[in-house]
């Protein structure tokens, strides 16, 4: 269960084939935008973050990470009536920084991926809120609890994500 | 420099990526206006995904519609007969609403009040969202083709909405009334109090403006006050929930929303709002003084060439009926009739020559008469405005109308007007 330490010649490399890598980030922005229409607490979690951690980490491969992490959050901005580039920029952000991360460490089990899961889903958060405020000037409240929470609560569906993702990965 | 440039690659990649996003974002901020087109890429994002879920509301909804139409009725007997005295205590509550209505439409006619109403809307599902607590919006199954365009009002049963946002083909996305981007012109029903209704972070309605030695109970409803130009006045957006002392001088006036905006499934797009001047309503109940107006002897009908004349422009003969004395003997106001069908008198307008009326004729013309009698302050003879309110009021209220004495409630204020309306050929000079 511990995050272990590995070299880089250790870790093992996966990738995704062609349609799992256009159809999961898709489901993952559809379901985002459809599920809390009807069951509004879904608002809490983050579903295409999830998918960016899980391919990030699978890859282990920065460039490739922080482009899907661009593309996904582009996507999902595209969803929103904001400016494009607020989760275009958090997610490459995420994507790079989880799958550097992913270079060094072994997430290949539940608990490593939870710690990890919660992890970058505050550091999500702090670049969001830090782009939302500063640049584009929305007025945003900051609350650590509600974070911690909505952490956790990516981090335990995360898991299963990332179970999910285990059964169409590749190994190189 | 090779190498560094391979040592750095992935930073540097990074880097790159970060600052195309900021530039970008940068130059959106900036360029924000209500008339920048939408861009492409929102445009395929919103195509690729929409028809998804367009087709999962569709699924969702036939099966549901099946099951509670042809299997589910467990219910119905009770529910329908629970309708049924509805109905019933419903129908009462209208007939005493619609008294109200109608003194409330009359008064407006007398003060020239232009009303907005709904006069055509359009069903639509609400089959996606933004799937973000900082952007609440939702996306619907109508769009151009249909007939949307962009701020148009967007309401449930219950409650206002949001307004239209962007318009795509087949879809157009709704920016929710607690989103913190939105504003809404609002009025508390029992005070009047007026205010902006904003949105906040959090999704929650904050109606602001309010001075803060204003009192305003909780539990009191609110209603749009039609100063945004988007929403009609009078349709409800919440009850106040929480008063808390804002900044400044202001009140913080917490509102939950009369409509459900985490659970919507089925709104209404406002896609034709109508203005008119405010007419009592003529096919409602008749008054006493107009049934006996049309019981009284003596007052000819009205003749064809009065209504052409006063639909032409030109002058009637003198000695001819006027307009307004015939539709009051017919029972029917005369709101509106032109000054041009007043009877001439030579070298002389209405204003001229006041003339008194004989008292079946200013007992049948009553209010209606007054209402529709030229205004003498006002230059154009309108026959709009509190004066000729006040004639009104004084003519239905006296029971010889023949009088043509002010009557002065506070000095210097005059009620009925001094000059009698001239109308009357035969009317005593």
């Amino acid at each position: 269960m511990a995050i272990t330490y590995t070299s880089g010649e250790q870790v093992e490399v996966y990738r995704f084939s062609i349609p799992a890598t256009v159809l999961i980030p898709l489901a993952a922005v559809f379901l985002q935008a459809f599920l809390p229409l009807r069951f509004p607490f879904f608002l809490i979690f983050d579903l295409p973050l999830l998918v960016v951690i899980g391919f990030a980490t699978a890859r282990r491969n920065p460039l490739a990470g922080l482009l899907t992490g661009s593309l996904i959050g582009i996507m999902q901005d595209a969803l929103t009536h904001q400016p494009i580039g607020l989760y275009g920029i958090s997610k490459t952000v995420v994507g790079f920084g989880a799958s550097s991360l992913g270079i060094k460490l072994d997430v290949e089990n539940a608990g490593a991926r939870f710690l990890i899961t919660i992890f970058f889903y505050v550091v999500h958060e702090v670049v969001y809120f830090m782009i939302a405020r500063g640049l584009v000037g929305m007025h945003m409240a900051w609350s650590w609890p509600h974070e911690l929470l909505s952490g956790v609560a990516n981090a335990v569906l995360g898991v299963l994500v990332f179970m999910l993702l285990d059964r169409v990965k590749q190994r190189t | 420099m090779e190498s560094v440039l391979g040592r750095y690659r992935n930073l540097i990649v990074l880097v790159g990526v970060l600052f195309a996003q900021v530039l970008g974002l940068a130059i959106q901020v900036k360029r924000t206006t209500p008339s920048e087109p939408t861009r492409l890429i929102r445009i395929w994002a919103i195509g690729s995904v929409t028809p998804l879920e367009k087709a999962l509301v569709w699924a969702q909804t036939s099966t549901s519609n099946i099951w509670h139409n042809y299997f589910y009725l467990r219910g119905v007997r009770a529910e329908n007969r629970a309708l049924k005295a509805e109905i019933e205590r419903m129908s009462l509550d209208r007939v005493r609403i619609s008294q109200d209505a109608d003194q409330a439409h009359r008064l407006q006619a007398l003060l020239g009040f232009k009303e907005q109403f709904i006069s055509q809307t359009m069903a639509a599902q609400v089959i996606g969202g933004s799937g973000s607590e900082l952007s609440r919006s939702v996306f619907i199954d109508k769009g151009s083709r249909d007939g949307v365009k962009p701020d148009m009002a967007v309401i449930t049963a219950d409650g206002i909405v949001g307004k239209v946002l962007h318009v795509y083909r087949a879809t157009s996305e709704v920016l929710l009334i607690n989103d913190q981007s939105s504003g809404v012109g609002a009025i508390l029903d029992q005070t009047r109090l007026q205010g902006i209704l904003n949105g906040t972070a959090a999704g929650e309605l904050v109606l602001g403006r309010v001075m803060s030695d204003e009192t305003v109970p909780p539990g009191e409803m609110v209603l749009t006050s039609g100063g945004d130009g988007i929403f009609p006045k009078g349709l409800p957006i919440g009850k106040v929930s929480k008063i808390t002392p804002g900044s400044d001088l202001f009140l913080n006036i917490q509102v939950r929303p009369a409509a459900d905006l985490s659970r919507l499934e089925e709104v209404l797009v406002v896609t034709k709002i109508d203005e008119r001047q405010a007419r009592p309503d003529q096919t409602g109940a008749a008054r006493a003084i107009d049934i006996l107006a049309a019981r009284l002897p003596g007052v000819p009908s009205k003749p064809e060439n009065i209504t052409k004349a006063a639909a032409s422009g030109t002058v009637p003969a003198p000695g001819s009926v006027t307009t307004k004395a015939a539709a009051a003997a017919a029972g029917a106001p005369a709101t509106g009739a032109p000054k041009t069908a007043h009877p001439a008198t030579p070298g002389g307008d209405a204003q001229s020559k006041p003339k008194a009326k004989p008292p079946e004729a200013a007992a049948s013309n009553g209010a209606t008469a007054a209402r529709s009698a030229p205004n003498p302050d006002s230059p154009t003879g309108d026959s709009s405005g509190p004066p000729s309110a006040s004639k009104a009021t004084a003519a239905t209220l006296s029971p010889t109308p023949v009088k043509t004495m002010p009557v002065k409630t506070t000095p210097g204020k005059t009620l009925a007007d001094p000059k009698p309306p001239s109308d009357s050929p035969d009317a005593p000079h």
